[in-house]
């Protein structure tokens, strides 16, 4: 009897079947229909919905400000903290880290009602102050996702090059600013767009906070539930585009980083 | 790369082998009944012992779910086995987009809009005559439901030919739209409106539907509020029923307002906060007002159901037996038909009822005893009303009911009340209330609408928010600039010489 034998390549097929049938077929579909009218003819009918449209622009206005926002405050709340995490002796980090990694366990609409009742007490009527409650709740989610990469990077981090920094004359501020935060950008580059991205869309948030406004998210599931494919694709597919955008700027951003680590060593 | 080939090939061949096993299992000895219903709109069983209603010999109690009942019962009373594969749905849209997509069904219970949509793509197969014979006891639904719901006799609004749902659908739960209201926070005029969703006394404490018919329906009723107070039947029907662009337009700038008043839009959450008081009046269906209310009973606090004076929305709930699943097989749609049935038994609505809130479209006098069980004056009441139920239950039908559930108007109609009012609403209210149809071609106009009050404007947005938003970017861009200046972020690390790149 021969033994089942497989050689590397034919390891990867699970992975290409999953990807041909998850990934590449509906992004297939996905062009397909936003290109498409309901009769099935090609149309750019959908594409000048979206951008002549003040309000589906509104939106995208709203959804990316809602996002910045987002973005920022979870980045001003976790690099602090993973710069302490990253600082603090062996024993106690990991504790420290798993406290603040410990939520992502918990399930997160449980965890935004919860945070209703929160706001509720602090603000009385929460359905008051809708953008500054989205904010709260996404940063709520996706602080994690900004914490652990940020973590990362700063753990990797070169102590020696600190110390040559010091020994070389530069104040604390300097070395943090010169060393740490450069050095950090990639950490800082993979936070942001993890956070940055699906906060465009979790609409979820926004309606368990009583935020009656569409983000991009409600807006493409507005137009599915009205059996409206074409249009709802389209969207789908100019968030494609931005994520792409961001993605090609950010790796421009770290591959020029990496660049300069391999100079600095 | 043989032996992956044959591993594949041998992978290949289980799957239409399992596939014919399944098929075998099906044609042998049991129907596959796929169901789909909407959640919690039916009875899952479990009940306390205490829950025992007391009607009948042994009374009505839920042990197990109605489903399992109804497996157990057809399997012993036919000549071949059923297997109920039930499944939810959760809006309207949701199961019309699942059938789009292939999912196939033989019995859905859609609200009556999708019915008309389903009927009109003539997707349905109509009830067997065998069905409506009311010689036979088993066929629940003809010899119990409702007169005014859906007569054999070709009375019932199922029956009114511009519904057309006569055989086509068997009613299983309907009711009214209103609004759900503490008495204590919101004096009765307040409510007496539709117009209570913009009211800037209530706002933020007020919470309307997250769906584009209902906020529609209310909306019309707001700006048609002087045209509803004479109009007749037919009247009241064209303009609650209208889409012209011009009444579009006018209900998006009613609803954007709307939007800026109300505590949210929501499709359950509003039972919670009207309950725990976050809001004081609440858009409800009759049903989850009774809920609500219930639940409010058990926190001691009292809260009431109002229809509002233009007009309330007239809705159903029907079960229909679709071409694709049932495909002419006779025993599938013998089951079905069983299914509908057995959910009519009058002991399995009032289950139903007793579960979910809602109210049945079976009459009959098991559920007339548990109304009057439920709601009926005690001896020692003093202040008693009649409650006259005679359109929906036959003649003579009249609760004796405790006054102080019900506000009575000077010319005797009940326009807001509790538990009842919102299960059975009163004659006066059944005339003004209207039955929605589908949007038709005006859809997708409609829903646009929707998506435009939802949306916020480029041209809404304030010059404030610009102008603090525009500072901000200016802020951080400036920042950056400042940092990559100061520090040389990312040129100046390499030797100014000899320096090569790796």
């Amino acid at each position: 009897m021969t033994k089942l034998r497989f050689n590397r390549s034919q390891l990867c097929i699970p992975y290409a079947v999953f990807l041909i049938l998850f990934v590449i077929a509906p992004l297939v579909v996905i062009v397909y229909y936003a290109f498409t009218n309901g009769q099935g003819n090609f149309t750019f009918a959908n594409f000048i919905n979206f951008f002549a449209g003040t309000n589906t622009l509104g939106t995208l206005v709203y959804s990316f400000a809602l996002a910045t926002v987002t973005t920022l405050v979870c980045l001003v709340i976790a690099y602090p903290t993973a710069y302490v995490l990253a600082r603090s002796n062996f024993k106690k980090k990991y504790v420290l880290l798993m406290l603040f990694v410990l939520p992502m366990w918990i399930n997160f609409t449980l965890r935004i009602t919860a945070l209703k009742e929160i706001l509720t007490v602090f603000e009385g009527n929460i359905a008051k102050y809708p953008f500054l409650n989205s904010v709260i709740g996404m940063t709520y989610d996706f602080l994690p996702f900004m914490i652990l990469p940020l973590y990362t990077s700063l753990l990797k981090l070169d102590k020696s090059l600190l110390e040559a920094a010091s020994d070389l004359g530069a104040n604390r501020f300097t070395v943090f600013m010169r060393v740490t935060l450069p050095l950090s950008v990639p950490g800082i580059i993979s936070g942001m767009t993890m956070v940055l991205l699906p906060s465009m869309t979790n609409y979820v948030v926004l309606d368990m906070l009583y935020n009656s406004t569409y983000i991009m998210g409600s807006l493409i599931g507005s137009y599915f539930s009205a059996y409206d494919w074409n249009n709802g694709s389209l969207i789908s597919l100019v968030l494609l585009v931005i994520i792409f955008l961001v993605t090609l700027v950010t790796n421009r951003f770290s591959d020029k980083d990496a660049g300069n680590r391999g100079a600095v060593l | 790369m043989k032996r992956f080939f044959a591993v594949c090939a041998a992978a290949a061949l289980l799957v239409p082998s399992t596939l014919a096993f399944a098929g075998c299992a099906d044609k042998d000895s049991s129907v596959v009944l796929r169901v789909s219903n909407w959640e919690e709109y039916i009875d899952l069983g479990e009940w306390e012992d205490d829950e025992l209603i007391d009607i009948g010999e042994d009374g009505i109690i839920g042990v197990n779910s109605m489903v399992d009942d109804f497996t157990e019962w057809f399997n012993s009373t036919h000549d071949f086995k059923v297997r109920v594969e039930y499944s939810t749905f959760g809006t309207n849209e949701d199961l019309y987009n699942r059938l789009k997509l292939g999912d196939v069904y033989d019995l859905v219970c859609p609200s009556d809009y999708m019915l008309m949509k389903l009927i009109a793509e003539e997707a349905f197969v109509e009830f067997s005559d065998a069905f409506w014979d009311t010689s036979v006891e088993e066929n629940y639904y003809a010899n119990n439901v409702s007169g005014y719901i859906d007569g054999a006799d070709g009375e019932g609004i199922f029956n009114d030919e511009e519904y057309n749902w006569h055989k086509k659908a068997a009613c299983y739960m309907w009711g009214t739209t209103g609004i759900v209201y503490n008495p204590e926070e919101v004096p009765a005029e307040d409510v007496s409106g539709w117009d209570i969703l913009l009211n800037e006394e209530y706002n933020r404490r007020v919470t309307a539907k997250d769906n584009v018919r209902d906020a529609y329906f209310a909306t019309l009723g707001i700006i048609n509020k002087d045209k509803l107070s004479g109009a007749d039947k037919a009247e009241r029907s064209a303009i609650l029923n209208d889409t012209d662009d011009g009444t579009i337009s006018r209900a998006q700038e009613v609803l954007k307002s709307i939007k800026d008043n109300v505590y949210s839009f929501e499709t359950d959450s509003g039972k919670a906060d009207m309950v725990t008081g976050k809001v004081v009046a609440n858009y409800q269906w009759s049903g989850d007002a009774v809920y609500i209310m219930d639940e409010a009973d058990a926190d001691e606090t009292e809260l009431w159901y109002s229809v509002p004076d233009e007009c309330t929305n007239l809705w159903f709930d029907g079960w229909m037996m679709l071409k694709d699943g049932i495909g002419g097989n006779e025993r599938r749609q013998t089951a079905a038909e069983a299914f509908v049935n057995f959910l009519s038994r009058p002991d399995n609505a009032v289950r139903n009822m007793y579960y979910i809130g809602y109210t049945s479209a079976i009459a009959g006098e098991t559920v007339f005893e548990y109304m009057d069980g439920n709601y009926g004056a005690e001896e020692d009441e003093e202040q008693t009303i009649s409650y006259d139920l005679s359109y929906f239950f036959g003649e003579d039908s009249v609760l004796t009911v405790g006054a102080a559930d019900f506000e009575v108007a000077a010319g005797g109609g009940i326009n807001r009340g509790r538990q009842l009012f919102a299960q059975y609403p009163p004659q006066n209210v059944i005339d003004r209330s209207v039955v929605m149809l589908d949007f038709g071609e005006k859809l997708a106009d409609i829903n646009r609408m929707w998506i435009n009050v939802r949306c916020p404007d480029l041209k809404d947005f304030s010059p404030v928010t610009v102008g603090v938003v525009a500072a901000l970017c200016a802020a951080a861009a400036a920042g950056v600039c400042l940092y990559v200046f100061r520090y040389r972020l990312f040129i100046d690390y390499r030797p100014k010489k000899g320096f090569e790149k790796v």
